[in-house]
């Protein structure tokens, strides 16, 4: 006999509704993956009660773990749907959608916010024009190294998700963003403009608010050293302030 | 007067989408982005291997003209010339363009911009961030357009998804129609020109390399509405990619390009741990059969090899459909640091360990040199004049594409990290031309009759109210599949005429069985189902312009490959002789004993395949059916000869 994996996903029909389980069987299959068993329910959207339901709505995209769409918690950890084979999952496996944003419906939920805050943070590099000026500054390899370790942040909302300063209602940046500015801030152009990323990090919501838990630096998919780049945030704003305060 | 600042509509933001509104922005034009997730969510973001330019910095020898002759041969001749040279004389100062912007290229000892090889060239062309170039090319683009965004240049609709063009009355385009992918709204924006960067259609065949998104809905719609589509029967499958439920993950190039080795055991029941079997044991098909370009042949090339071992010869191994792909003789430091990426997604799907043992791949579908048909426009000097408000323009005035979801640049077969680059130059040339064409408008958005606007919204209003009543028995996620097995099974790496006529027949029954489709959610909110039910029916209608194609194509070139009109080159043969042959025919009559014996035979069957099918077909919507012609291709410059890999 063929063997099924049970589902358990936390439901939601729009904003405003009222959260509620609903439980899926599905047949087990070789390299599955959360997705894949998502998928499946779309082709035949019956819960176990045998009652013909909504198909689960959730986000994906590139389904190799870079693009960040498919960010849910699964099993109460929080991470990519489709890096999620199902093998080695503890049984029955249960999705629910983060919480830290606000719901949209079923694994959905709306991170415009990360986008906003990357904004704020003036995540760029500020460019005289795309016209061809010959080449970029040259980096050594070992700066470039922890330049693109950093680079690799796909807004996921992973760290956030495990954040305890985060919250849906505050205007805390977090980690990524935090992370970001010094990411920005190591490359030799963007160094021009640090003090532009430093001055927002240092209003309310910016590092000062980092309560040094350590959980984002344990949940990124990417490995990005987060609580590193909040020690590093956190010493170039000092100097920008004491710099700040010698000059006025 | 009052200077009027023009409004660009943009679909889609991977690198293409990315790049033209950057530009755009800088010519201080009005930007509106539109994309179905956030555009840093985009596609783009899988690319691995790297981005082609010929920069030289090893000392090679390598130059823009090389990488021009390397990337229209590799596509075996079938794409416009100007543009391929334009864009690999652009290439370097674009891979300059991106390092400014921030892009943690990989290094060499001095700082500079490192390169590594890849496939169907010999020089070291490929710069590279990691194995995750694409996503490090995208961020650093949509930084600049949030940059933007930040000066109000640029307004993103994400979540919203494009689904027609609103033509005016002389068919000229004033704008678009849009699905708020949350609240189900749909409305019409209008423009003074409209670009879709929709990406590429993978979906098509259920399972690909490409993402969720790459259904080829947003360029099939618009073929619909009358745009011309070109050169859809020449999909690339890529030759390494992993199994999967959801998806094919790919295996860069890259990792043939860092030293990674395709071989399979030489008995087919050696089903010894792979690490165990030694040397003499195995069998490396692609350096034994292409000594010069080894394992970095063209991928199609590639994929037939491995087809070949696999399929006609038996030789997969474990007797299934898959050959091994081996980087354990590298060390694991060096492949941290230059493949890191895609050797994590290995572990993480396949659970084993590809520094430690081969891995096991096979081919997949990847990449569509087909898509919209664009213009261009050349300067005379065998380049692109950049200010021409032609350049990337498809069929429909005032409607441009960009990106995969156009049909230029890789003829019949592309390179493996050309796209990035034919992505991203595409974007940045076709600016100044979008901008120019603003200026030449008769009318501004403002002025058109708003009953244009109204007429685009109200059909698909009943549209989406007809799809939200379909109440039969076909699940639309399950006929999506049996699309997808239809056409892996009959339109991918060896095309029968047998099986393309029955391709043909089959999508009529699906499409037939469409109009049962039962619509699974009806609710208003963040429903996902009508807006796929509408994305197969365009899924459909783009299957058939493949399959026709492939019908209709009698020959075999680059990605397409009919082994019933196959041209055997003789063993021995040298493409210059064929350039000899030419020459010598200018002016007298060939003999014979001129060449080795077989080959004016040979010449003679290839130059007079080249004249019937040199050519881009073209696909039309008539009567439900693509009705498909032939084009010339711009081949003035490199004359186009046979392709030999050995
Ligand atoms: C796994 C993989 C690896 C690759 N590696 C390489 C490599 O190393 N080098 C290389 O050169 N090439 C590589 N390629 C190819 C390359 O990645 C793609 O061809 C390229 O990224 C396509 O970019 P694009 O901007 O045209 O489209 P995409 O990045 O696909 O973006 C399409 C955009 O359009 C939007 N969109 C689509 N339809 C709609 C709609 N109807 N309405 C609104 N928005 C819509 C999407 O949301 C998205 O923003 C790889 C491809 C794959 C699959």
């Amino acid at each position: 006999m063929s063997q099924t994996v049970l589902i358990k996903i936390r439901r939601k029909d729009n904003p405003n509704a009222a959260p509620y389980w609903e439980t899926f069987e599905l047949p087990e299959k070789p390299f599955a993956n959360v997705i894949s068993c998502l998928q499946d329910i779309q082709k035949n959207p019956v819960n176990i009660g045998g009652v013909r339901v909504k198909p689960v709505v959730w986000d994906c995209n590139c389904l190799e773990e870079v693009c960040g769409s498919c960010t849910m918690v699964i099993n109460g950890k929080v991470r990519q749907a489709c890096a999620a084979l199902i093998d080695p999952l503890e049984k029955p496996i249960t999705l629910e959608p983060m919480s830290k944003f606000p719901a949209v419906r079923d694994l959905q939920v709306d991170r415009a916010r990360m986008f906003k805050d990357l904004e704020q943070a003036h995540a760029w590099i500020d460019i005289d024009g795309t016209h061809d000026i010959g080449e970029g500054p040259a980096i050594d390899q070992e700066t470039r190294h922890k330049a693109y370790e950093l680079s690799q942040c796909m807004t996921c909302g992973c760290c956030l998700e495990s954040c305890p300063q985060y919250t849906l209602d505050n205007n805390f940046l977090g980690p990524a963003v935090f992370s970001q500015a010094r990411y920005f801030n190591m490359h030799p152009t963007g160094a021009m403009h640090k003090d532009k990323r430093l001055e927002p990090l240092m209003k309310e919501g910016g590092i000062a608010n980092c309560g040094n838990a350590q959980n984002c630096a344990a949940v990124c998919p990417k490995h990005i050293p987060l609580t590193e780049s909040i020690a590093e945030i956190g010493r170039q704003t000092t100097f920008h302030l004491i710099k700040k305060l010698f000059v006025e | 007067m009052i200077k009027r600042q023009a409004k660009v509509v943009v679909v889609g933001g991977g690198l293409a989408g990315l790049s033209a509104a950057m530009k755009i922005c800088e010519a201080g034009i009005r930007v509106v982005l539109v994309s179905h997730q956030p555009v840093k969510r985009s596609h783009s973001v899988c690319a691995q291997g790297g981005i082609n330019a010929a920069i030289d910095s090893k000392g090679e020898g390598d130059s823009p003209d090389i990488h021009f002759y390397d990337t229209v041969k590799g596509g075996d001749f079938l794409a416009h010339q100007p543009l391929v040279n334009d864009m690999c004389h652009q290439a370097p100062a674009i891979i300059h363009l991106m390092d400014r912007l921030g892009v943690a290229f990989n290094r060499t000892a001095e700082g500079h911009l490192e390169f590594r090889r890849f496939g169907g060239t010999l020089y070291s062309r490929t710069a590279f961030a990691g194995a995750t170039t694409g996503q490090q090319l995208l961020y650093a683009l949509d930084e600049q357009v949030r940059r933007y965004e930040h000066d109000g240049l640029v307004e993103k609709l994400e979540w919203h998804e494009y689904l027609g063009v609103v033509l005016d009355e002389s068919q000229v385009c004033r704008g678009g129609v849009f699905h708020d992918l949350r609240t189900g709204a749909l409305f019409t924006i209008s423009a003074d020109a409209v670009i879709l960067a929709t990406g590429g259609p993978g979906q098509l065949y259920g399972k690909s390399t490409g993402s969720a998104v790459c259904t080829g809905s947003a360029a099939a719609a618009t073929y619909l509405q009358g745009a011309k589509y070109g050169n859809g029967e020449f999909i690339q499958i890529h030759p390494t990619a992993i199994p999967g439920q959801d998806k094919l993950r790919l295996m860069s190039e890259s990792a043939r390009g860092e030293g990674g080795r395709v071989w399979v055991p030489k008995d087919p029941k050696d089903n010894r741990n792979p690490t165990e079997i030694p040397e003499s044991a195995r069998y490396y098909f692609l350096e034994e059969n292409y000594p010069l370009f080894g394992n970095l042949v063209p991928r199609d090339v590639a994929s037939r090899e491995i087809y070949e071992v696999v399929y006609n010869k038996g030789l997969g191994v474990g007797g299934e459909a898959m050959v091994y792909l081996d980087l354990t003789h590298k060390s694991p430091e060096f492949l941290d640091d230059r493949l890191g990426g895609i050797l994590d997604i290995y572990e993480k799907f396949t659970g084993d360990n590809p520094k430690t043992t081969p891995m096991k791949i096979f081919p997949a579908v990847h990449y569509s040199m087909g898509g919209l048909w664009v213009d261009y426009e050349s300067d005379g000097n065998g380049l692109i004049d950049h200010q021409s408000p032609r350049n990337q323009m498809t069929s429909i005035p005032g409607l441009y594409a960009v990106g995969e979801v156009d049909y230029q640049y890789h003829g019949a077969n592309r390179l493996g990290a050309n796209s990035l680059l034919s992505c991203i130059y595409s974007g940045i040339m076709m600016g100044p031309g979008v901008a120019n064409y603003t200026k030449t408008l008769d009318k501004a958005p403002e002025d058109i009759p708003s009953s244009v606007f109204d007429q685009a919204r109200i059909k698909w209003e009943s549209r989406f109210k007809e799809i939200k009543s379909m109440n039969g028995k076909e699940n639309p996620y399950s006929l999506h599949q049996e699309l997808g097995e239809t056409l892996l099974a009959n339109v991918l790496i060896v095309r029968e005429n047998k099986k393309l006529e029955k391709t043909l027949l089959k999508i009529d029954e699906i499409e037939t069985r469409f109009g049962d489709l039962q619509c699974l959610d009806t609710s208003d909110w963040s429903n996902p189902t009508p807006s796929f039910i509408n994305q197969l029916y365009n899924m459909i209608h783009l299957s058939r312009i493949i399959a026709k194609g492939a019908l209709l194509r009698d020959e075999c070139r680059g990605a397409h490959y009919k082994p019933e009109f196959e041209i055997v080159q003789p063993d021995e043969f040298d493409p210059h002789e064929y350039i000899d042959y030419l020459e010598k025919k200018s002016y007298e009559e060939v003999r014979e004993e001129a060449f080795p014996p077989g080959h004016l035979e040979y010449m003679k069957k290839f130059e007079e395949n080249n004249n019937h099918w040199l050519k881009s077909s073209i696909a039309v919507y008539k009567s439900n059916q693509p009705e498909i012609s032939y084009e010339d291709v711009d081949a003035s410059q490199v004359t186009p000869r046979p392709r030999k890999y050995n």
